[in-house]
């Protein structure tokens, strides 16, 4: 029993080095399939960002305590993100938002569940349901055109978007961070079957480099 | 493929919903009163309509809201899109606003 609790304590100590992010055995995969170049595309994993999923009620008096905690308002629209000093808060639904960011995410769930009182809504930590791929390159939009069902041109999906949607039959949420780059989340058990299939959907990308380096004489 | 006006999320393609059959099925009052035979008419009896049909739908592949539409059993086309618990709206009147929101699809 005495051992146990060593055991333990040795464990809670420092449990952040015991983590494995959902893709973290596929960092070698998505380094071999990053492309360079006019027709590049890059693929990688930011693991471990926190997030925290709100269910509030609009302009209600708990999502303005939620709103002063966040240091920005809720998303009011579909597809819309706010953001202030690092955070960001995705719109889900008329009611759900998601907050994103690299901050310590038992403080934040914390202030925030404060913040929420014992008011209609909610406050779930939510940093082990997905994990957070970024995609970037000029080729990036042409990668993901083979597997999302939504129009991605740029004069619809514009810069500072995030939708739920799906990539290769995964349901994720997508968020164009800039004009060639995107991030890409999907559940942590989805983390390696979506990350092969943006492997593969990247392929064509590098074979034509390898086609135009045969080319030249 | 058809494309659903999501009240929400705007026009989305088919495969991100699910379907949650005919609309304004209400609950019975007092579901203890009623016999067997009522209770599976309450349960499992939906209409079979040739033509506008009010039905349910959730759009579960993005905002996981629940919504009502008329689709046209026929042709496919939705005709309105209007928030659960809503009164069916008469399409006459709103068929002339929907056309502008893209509401349906072709197939």
């Amino acid at each position: 029993m005495a051992e146990l609790t060593l055991v333990e304590s040795n464990a809670t100590s420092d449990l952040s080095a015991l983590r494995r992010s959902p893709a973290a055995h596929l960092a070698e995969l998505f380094e071999g399939a990053s492309v360079e170049g006019e027709r590049g595309v890059g693929l990688r994993e930011i693991p471990f960002q926190t997030m925290v999923g709100l269910r509030v009620t609009q302009a209600s008096d708990a999502a303005q305590r939620l709103e002063k905690v966040l240091g920005t308002l809720l998303p009011d629209a579909h597809g819309r993100v706010t953001a202030e000093s690092g955070r960001s808060v995705l719109w889900l639904g008329p009611d759900e938002f998601l907050v994103v960011t690299d901050e310590d995410h038992s403080q934040l769930t914390r202030a925030l569940t404060e913040a929420l009182q014992a008011d209609h809504g909610s406050v779930v930590d939510l940093s082990a349901n997905r994990t957070t791929f970024e995609l970037i390159g000029p080729s990036a939009r042409e990668v993901l055109e083979k597997g999302c069902p939504l129009d991605l041109h740029p004069r619809v999906f514009k810069e500072g978007t995030a939708v739920n949607t799906n990539i290769g039959h995964v349901p994720v949420i997508l968020w164009k961070t800039a004009p060639e780059s995107y991030r890409i989340y999907p559940r942590s058990s989805f983390a390696d079957y979506l990350g092969r299939w943006l492997a593969d959907a990247m392929g064509e990308f590098a074979a034509l480099d390898q086609f135009a380096v045969l080319e030249t004489p | 493929m058809i494309q659903i006006q999501c009240p929400n999320c705007g026009p989305r393609d088919e495969t991100e919903f699910h379907y949650g059959g005919q609309a304004h099925v209400a609950y019975p009052e007092n579901p203890d009163a009623l016999s067997d035979e009522e209770w599976a008419r309450y349960l499992f009896y939906r209409e079979n309509t040739k033509g506008q049909y009010a039905e349910r739908w959730s759009h579960s592949g993005g905002c996981r809201k629940w919504f009502n539409a008329i689709r046209d059993t026929v042709t496919y086309r939705i005709s309105a899109v209007y928030p659960a618990g809503a009164p069916r709206p008469d399409i006459a009147s709103t068929q002339a606003e929907t056309n502008n929101a893209a509401a349906g699809g072709t197939k």
